[in-house]
């Protein structure tokens, strides 16, 4: 028998005695899963660094003290979109709000093409039982992460997205997601996402906080891209310092499918990314990249698993971080290519600016290969500015900072380079800039979002 | 059993028919060192506790300090794991099988090679271990071991006039108690982990080298290492201790003869190199690598570091691992002084079902330190080859440096390559680059030798040679040939 700690105790208290509220608005599909993943818990618990993966990032500690939870309201009164104008500005999308992992529908009156469902995940598991018997937990297995377990244990809403073959969305479906309230408040998000044969979508997430309070959010985004299908994929983080955000990505990727998954962590307290993409169709390709700009004492890991399933199929993969102030990074990327997998081209590479002498950064670039015709390659680097770039641009008259202030965003840029949204593009590009330039502190009333009325609330 | 010459002069070396009996060596596929020497054994039983341990202890007349070393890293044992976090599956091991002490009987107080057992000279004659005075040319010094007891050493007067100590480790507990109370288990402690706690509870023998201030090793030191009685897991303990500008260049090798029960092999290397001292340790390692089934072998679980402890020092390790079932080694250096720079050279090769998870560890603790990775992994058959390696840099470590290069070559479609690097940078003045590729050998190159008349396999064999070349040239020059001679036989029967 496994001893169980005393944070992982209280979560299955919590679990066992708020049972009923859970389960009375979710599919009994959805239901069913609860034991499972009580039972998978019990085993994997919430991961310490002792735990492989979790290396770099030890979660118990967060998980001990006292959180709010709140099963059937979002906590919040009042029209979140009235107030919380979320919008990349000139760029037109299907908005939809989650406060506090509850789904609140958007007001701007996009149309969807025929036959696009997006909503809240427990109304529509229940009407889409087909779509959940063939996905949910089975995209994201519950028993080998214990934030998947325990996310399974407490999954209650969420967004949902299914696109059916052959539908294009051509706006952006952008999530906002807002975490506010008084109390410190702990949050399970379970999003779906299908997209079936040739179809495409552009799905953005937003991640924010509105109140000082301490937040734990554990989401969990599963997603399905069918044959020849096509997703682009943003998270922008832009949260306090007092956030603990642990979210998990799981795509399954059929043949000649394309996804594009880019993350940036603009501002957070703890986060956590675990990015899991399975290539199991051939000539199935990915391009996952992230950008993470942390200072003071923000902790970012990034922790990816491509999965070379089958033949025939690329990965690319580009992380780059700057650390400033006390801030630590970590990034752990794994490549496994499969027993006859072969004829795989499969690259990484992480690269890590350290601005202070208190930064730190660990990388783990991993490759596991099991079949001989693959070209892989990986790389990782942590240093500085390159003294003979900064004394080229001094030669020229440009001022240490001004140098010093290009060459980071030259080196941010190439990964900002990879949105597929010119509006989006625009915007990170501006904001990235501003950060560098000290002009953008920490997250600056939803610059991300094109928040500017003064009078709106403010993310903080 | 074939009778095949394992080592042999320089002289024969740079000879010009050297090519051809590469050629004629290569058609013969089995393991060709499974040779095995009956010499009548003093053994203890089989088993581990206390009492044991003291036996050992007593049987070796050590000091009493010496004995409470053995006990604290056996209590630190009971308490510890197996480590399970190596890419490698391993069958559980019974540590209450196994022998813990054996020695040949005749005492080794001998004055011309006359004396020695003729059983023992034969099996030395098979290894080609040069004993008498025409290898003084050959400038090898050989500590020679065969289970636990050291027999034999050569040159020792030629040493101790410059005033090295090259000996046996039980010898120079008897004779520099306080030098070896001083090092031993500075750098490997003995609560380390699972195998070097157990090789320090009951370690039987191994070498001993000092190197006194200013003085440069005028030869290399070598020692053989032979795995020779059933059921007996070899426990060797090596501590170099280089004193400020001092020079040494070890050399490690060693066969096993063939064997269908798997066998323990977990040894310690200590390396103390203080200011400016250079140490060179380079090992070739062919243990007994189990059938073409995966059936029997060697389990090579080793515990290899060293420390720079004084500014400019310098360590540099070199491996060749082709044998052994499995490999779990991790080769490592504390860089302590400032200036200090430490070098790792690998070439690891898997066959049939050989395990091997090796690599290295970096710790930058002084600053202006440097470090270079060069990792050359080959895998055929059916087996896994993964490099390990950690590069750590403290946030003191001002100005560190480091260089990793780690590349695999598959050979088969039945094998994997993994690669599990670890960086952890703490310093923002630190550079540190790590870059691996894994890949097969390209038809372009294969369809190149072919055209030239050279046949597939000799073509692969040629490849793998250019391919581990870098690591190769590190090797002092015989250690090199009998290296290359080892990858070529290693990879018999590799290509279909």
């Amino acid at each position: 028998m496994v001893k169980i700690a005393e944070q992982d105790t209280s979560l299955l208290n919590l679990f066992n005695e708020s049972r009923s509220l859970i389960e009375k608005d979710s599919s009994p599909l959805v239901n069913q899963w609860r034991t499972k993943a009580e039972e998978a818990f019990k085993q994997l618990g919430i991961p310490s660094n002792k735990v492989e993966a979790y290396k770099y990032t030890n979660l118990q500690p967060w998980f001990k003290a006292q959180y709010a939870y709140s099963f059937s309201e979002n906590g919040y009164q009042g029209k979140i979109d009235e107030i919380f104008k979320c919008d990349v500005e000139s760029m037109e999308s299907h908005t939809v709000f989650m406060v506090n992992g509850k789904f609140i529908p958007g007001s701007n009156g996009n149309v969807l093409p025929q036959g696009v469902v997006i909503g809240s995940f427990s109304e529509l598991a229940k009407k889409h039982s087909l779509i959940i018997e063939k996905y949910y937990s089975k995209i994201a297995p519950v028993t080998e992460d214990g934030m998947v377990a325990l996310n399974t244990m407490f999954a209650n809403d969420g967004i949902f997205i299914h696109v059916p073959a052959g539908k294009v969305v051509e706006k952006p479906i952008q999530i906002v997601n807002i975490l506010t309230g008084e109390k410190d408040l702990m949050v399970n998000q379970r999003n779906l996402i299908v997209i079936e044969e040739n179809a495409q979508a552009r799905v953005l997430f937003c991640d924010h906080t509105l109140t000082q309070s301490r937040f734990v959010i554990n989401s969990v985004t599963e997603a399905q891209i069918d044959a020849t299908a096509n997703l682009d994929f943003y998270n922008i983080q832009n949260q306090h310092n007092g956030t603990i955000q642990v979210g998990g990505y799981y795509f399954n990727q059929e043949k000649q499918s394309v996804l594009n998954a880019n993350y940036f962590t603009l501002h957070t307290g703890i986060a956590r990314n675990n990015i899991f993409a399975r290539l199991g169709g051939e000539h199935a390709e990915n391009h996952i990249s992230g950008l993470y700009l942390i200072d003071k004492n923000q902790h970012v890991d990034n922790f990816s698993y491509i999965n070379h399933a089958v033949p025939d199929c690329e990965s690319n993969e580009l992380f780059k971080g700057v650390m400033d102030d006390a801030s630590t990074g970590a990034f752990t990327g794994r490549i496994l290519v499969a027993k006859d997998a072969q004829r795989t081209n499969a690259y990484q590479s992480n690269n890590n600016l350290l601005l202070t002498e208190n930064a730190k950064m660990n990388t783990r670039p991993q490759l596991e290969i099991y079949a001989d015709d693959v070209k892989c390659s990986h790389g990782a680097t942590v240093g500085q500015l390159d003294d003979n770039a900064l004394f080229y641009l001094r030669a020229r008259g440009i001022s240490k900072e001004e140098a010093n202030i290009l060459l980071r965003f030259a080196f941010a840029y190439e990964v900002i380079e990879k949105i597929q949204m010119p509006e989006l593009k625009e915007q990170i590009r501006e904001l990235v800039e501003k950060r560098f330039r000290g002009e953008l502190d920490k997250c600056d009333s939803c610059v991300v979002c094109g928040q500017v009325d003064k009078n709106a609330m403010r993310c903080v | 059993m074939p009778e095949i010459r394992f080592k042999q002069t320089i002289l024969e070396c740079i000879m010009a028919t050297e090519q051809d009996k590469l050629l004629e060596e290569v058609t013969n596929r089995e393991y060709q060192y499974g040779f095995h020497t009956d010499i009548e054994m003093d053994m203890l039983p089989k088993g581990l506790d206390e009492e044991v341990i003291k036996e050992i202890s007593r049987r070796k007349k050590e000091p009493e300090f010496m004995l409470e070393f053995r006990l604290e890293a056996y209590r630190n044992w009971l308490k510890m794991e197996s480590p399970d976090w190596a890419h490698l599956k391993i069958p559980p091991i019974d540590f209450q099988d196994m022998i813990y002490y054996a020695a040949p009987k005749k005492k080794p107080q001998l004055e011309s090679m006359d004396e020695v057992d003729p059983e023992l000279r034969a099996t030395f004659d098979k290894l080609g271990i040069p004993l008498d005075e025409q290898k003084v040319l050959a400038g090898v010094a050989v500590d020679a071991i065969i289970d636990s007891v050291s027999v034999k050493t050569t040159f020792r007067e030629t040493l101790a006039e410059k005033g090295i100590i090259f000996c046996s480790i039980s010898e120079a507990i008897q004779e520099y108690p306080d030098l070896v109370k001083k090092h031993l288990g500075s750098v490997v402690p003995p609560g380390d982990n699972f195998f070097a706690a157990l090789n320090s509870a009951v370690f039987s023998d191994g070498s001993f080298v000092f190197i006194p201030k200013g003085v440069r090793c005028p030869m290399e030191l070598s020692s053989y290492f032979r795995i020779n009685a059933m059921n007996t897991g070899q426990f060797e303990r090596t501590l170099i201790v280089a004193e400020d500008d001092s020079y040494v260049s070890y050399l490690e090798g060693c066969t096993a003869p063939m064997r269908d029960e798997n066998q323990l092999h977990a040894a310690v290397v200590e390396i103390v190199a203080l200011d400016r001292a250079e140490v060179k340790y380079s090992t070739v390692q062919n243990w007994y690598p189990g059938d073409k089934n995966g059936k029997g072998g060697i389990f090579n679980f080793v515990t290899k570091r060293g420390i720079c402890k004084g500014d400019y020092s310098k360590i540099s390790w070199t491996q060749v691992e082709t044998g052994s079932a499995i490999t779990w080694k991790y080769p490592s250096c504390v860089l302590m002084g400032d200036h200090t720079v430490g070098e790792f050279y690998s070439v690891a090769l898997t066959n049939n079902y050989q395990q091997a998870d090796t690599g290295t560890k970096m710790i930058h603790l002084g600053k202006n330190t440097r470090s270079l990775i060069v990792s050359k992994g080959i895998s055929a058959g059916f087996s896994q080859n993964s490099y390990r390696g950690l590069v750590k840099v403290s946030k003191r470590a001002e100005n560190a440096r480091n260089f990793s290069q780690c590349d695999s070559l598959l050979l088969g479609d039945k094998c994997g390559a993994h690669t599990f690097p670890y960086l952890e940078i703490n310093n923002n003045s630190a550079k540190v680059e790590h870059e691996a590729t894994t890949s097969k050998i390209g038809e372009d190159q294969i369809f190149y030798c072919n055209q030239r008349g050279i046949d597939t396999e000799n073509a692969v064999g040629l490849i793998v040679n250019g391919y581990v070349k870098e690591v190769i040239n590190q090797l002092p020059m015989e250690f090199a040939v009998e290296a290359q001679k080892l990858l070529q036989i290693s990879l018999e029967g590799s290509v279909g």
